[in-house]
């Protein structure tokens, strides 16, 4: 893996010296606010091949539209490679270039957009969703659970040892499996108290339990087992 | 009388089969839809037309209407684009995510259909972003397709080509209004246009573009197999069809279930989602279709009717039909200030009276949670939720006034109650 990032900030070096975005993070990621900054940031190889991809969705001359999908590769890619799964300034710029638009388009989509983290963030990322579905199914405890289980203060925090970030998020879209602790891309369902603090310390001994319901429903369908589509023929 | 098993779209909305293509096709999706192409466009818009299919994202535009508004051929060489708005965030709404992660086929079939109906070279869908693992299915079922033969050039064996790509959003309930949506695919902040001009005339890169609900393009080509009449048959008349309902909150087993249309609002809780939490005498009111619409009280719920002319009768809506359940443990103040916060996180902040509004309509509701505040202030909070209402570019405005207004509608004396009991006045309003 370091293999592979000093290859990557190789990379960068030259699209620093050539590009506009290389220009903007020497001229401002000196601000003290962007202290945590990287001055580079470069596709790597599994990148290049989703960014090709994704700008081949759309039509000549709007490629602009890939501007999403590139900043999700780029967080992906933090993730990868330095385990914390954010978009530094710099890498917005690489989009601009590569995109052709200019570099304040790239960062007010990823300010716009909550899934965006423009700031380093814990290993896991907890996301309680805390909206009227999930707050009536008890998302009070979910919020209590993580901040007891990851040592964390309140959502914005990230735990002492790095592992966590709280976020509060709104309405995940899963209000039948309320409440709902969404880690990272994963949603996990149906929680109480104590099945989060089962959760969270999993995740700290390493292990990535299943996710989906907590206490094994057949996603949407109700407890106990579904009373609709219980003999469906097929055909 | 119950629907049976064998009138469910959905017939896989569970995942208790495989989503994959080869799956799908044994549960009937993609069985003869070279054939309903061959019979043309108008034949396609007149059935969706007389099965009275109503959008099912929250507005009940029918549907058939809006495709008839696509021009029939481009007159100035312009593309014509489908869109499938799979931004499902409507707080207690999770029907749209059950047809991509298990259906998914339905809703890629449906898109050839109605891209064909509306001449369009291409479809893009939408999807929320959090939908990551949903996302995933449905990228690998479009692949499919694609392998298949069933997408891309001479699709599925029609002569037509038609091509279908998967977009994620990354995290912004405005993005579910359709041209915030538009927007946002263009690479842009989700930010509404004015309208008009209509997507069908100005919509995506300009060209003319229709945007869909998942749910409303995945029932198509089952409506086109069983015939309008069929679909027609279910629900009252001007509310027809099977619908997806999502029951949350208090109910002893919330789940997702596909019901008819028109269906006593009791008889869906009680037969499908296990009845309300100690009993219907312990109900204290409901959302019934996503959190836009005004909430209602017990005596309403007592016997309305879950389709869109019932609902709006009483001042609410069938909306997402998303169905929050609330029994008399709850904090109702509390559970709308809540969504007051929602709407306050998610408005984009173009329009003043939305941008300004529903942060003052949060923090007066937080208050109200306290009782901190005047009797006259209820009046106030009202009033202010119809200077948003209506004055703003897009229905998020509508949408943070109403679960108020609603509130205040049922539930005014308990929120003065509070007001008196903080202040130590005496509780009897009389």
């Amino acid at each position: 893996m370091s293999g592979e990032k000093g290859q990557n900030q190789r990379s960068s070096e030259s699209l620093a010296q050539q590009g506009p975005g290389g220009g903007f993070s020497q001229t401002h990621a000196q601000g003290k606010a962007h202290a945590e900054q990287p001055a580079h940031f470069a596709f790597d190889e599994d990148s290049e091949r989703e960014v090709a991809k994704f700008v081949a969705r759309y039509p000549a001359g709007k490629q602009a539209s890939a501007v999403i999908p590139l900043l999700y590769l780029v967080q992906k890619q933090m993730g990868r490679q330095t385990g914390s799964a954010w978009v530094p300034k710099v890498a917005m710029d690489v989009i601009a270039q590569r995109l052709g638009m200019p570099a304040i388009r790239v960062y007010e989509v990823a300010t716009f957009y909550l899934m965006f983290n423009t700031k380093p963030i814990g290993r896991f990322h907890l996301q309680v969703c805390g909206t009227t579905p999930c707050m009536l199914r008890g998302s009070d405890d979910v919020l209590r659970a993580c901040k007891d289980a990851g040592g964390l203060k309140g959502y914005g925090d990230t735990s002492a040892d790095g592992n966590f970030t709280l976020t509060e998020v709104e309405c995940l879209g899963a209000c039948v499996n309320a409440p709902i602790l969404q880690v990272d891309d994963d949603y996990y369902e149906d929680l109480d108290y104590d099945r989060t603090v089962q959760l969270i310390e999993a995740l700290k001994r390493g292990e990535r339990p299943p996710h989906g319901s907590a206490i094994g429903r057949q996603t949407s369908a109700p407890a106990g087992g579904p009373n609709t589509l219980t003999g469906v023929e097929e055909g | 009388m119950a629907l049976s098993d064998k009138d469910r779209i959905f017939t896989n909305l569970y995942g208790t089969q495989p989503w994959q293509l080869r799956d799908a096709q044994a549960r009937g999706d993609w069985d003869g839809t070279a054939g309903f192409i061959a019979k043309g466009r108008d034949w396609i818009i007149e059935e969706v037309k007389n099965s009275g299919l109503r959008g099912r994202g929250g507005a009940g535009f029918p549907t058939g209407m809006k495709w008839s508004f696509m021009p029939k051929a481009s007159t100035d060489g312009r593309p014509a684009y489908l869109v499938v708005n799979a931004d499902e965030s409507e707080p207690g709404t999770c029907k749209d995510r059950d047809i991509i992660r298990h259906d998914p086929q339905k809703l890629i079939e449906g898109c050839l259909i109605a891209g064909f109906a509306m001449n369009a070279v291409a479809g893009y869908i939408y999807i929320r972003g959090e939908y990551f693992n949903e996302a995933m299915v449905l990228e690998a079922a479009v692949a499919e397709a694609y392998a298949a033969g069933l997408l891309g050039k001479n699709a599925a064996g029609t002569g037509y080509d038609f091509d279908l790509f998967v977009h994620r959003g990354a995290g912004a309930y405005i993005c579910g209004e359709e041209t915030a949506l538009i927007e946002s695919l263009e690479g842009k902040k989700g930010m509404p246009r004015l309208k008009p001009p209509f997507p069908a005339a100005v919509g995506l890169y300009g060209c003319p573009t229709t945007v869909n609900n998942v749910e409303t393009i995945a029932v198509v080509p089952t409506i086109l197999r069983r015939g309008a009449g069929w679909f027609a048959g279910f629900g009252r008349p001007k509310n027809a069809g099977t619908k997806v309902f999502c029951i949350s909150g208090h109910v002893n087993t919330p789940c997702n279930v596909e019901a008819e249309m028109s269906i006593p609002l009791r008889e869906l809780i009680e037969r499908y989602a296990g009845g309300v939490r100690g009993g219907w005498d312990n109900l204290l009111c409901v959302i019934p279709g996503g959190s836009s619409v005004p909430l209602l009280p017990k005596h309403i719920c007592d016997d309305v009717l879950m389709d869109f002319d019932a609902l709006r009768e009483h001042k609410s809506g069938l909306g997402t039909a998303g169905v929050i359940v609330m029994d008399k443990g709850t904090d109702v103040v509390r559970a709308i200030a809540r969504l007051a916060h929602f709407y306050k996180h998610e408005s984009c902040g173009q329009c003043t009276p939305c941008r300004e509004g529903t942060g003052w309509m949060k923090r007066v509701m937080d208050r109200m949670v306290r009782g901190e505040a005047e009797i006259e202030e209820i009046d106030v909070l009202e009033q202010v939720t119809r200077q948003v209402e209506g004055h703003t570019i897009c229905a998020l405005g509508d949408a943070a006034a109403w679960p108020i207004q609603g509130l205040i509608r049922h539930f005014r004396p308990e929120m003065e109650r509070r007001i008196r009991e903080r202040r130590g006045l005496p509780l009897a309003a009389e």
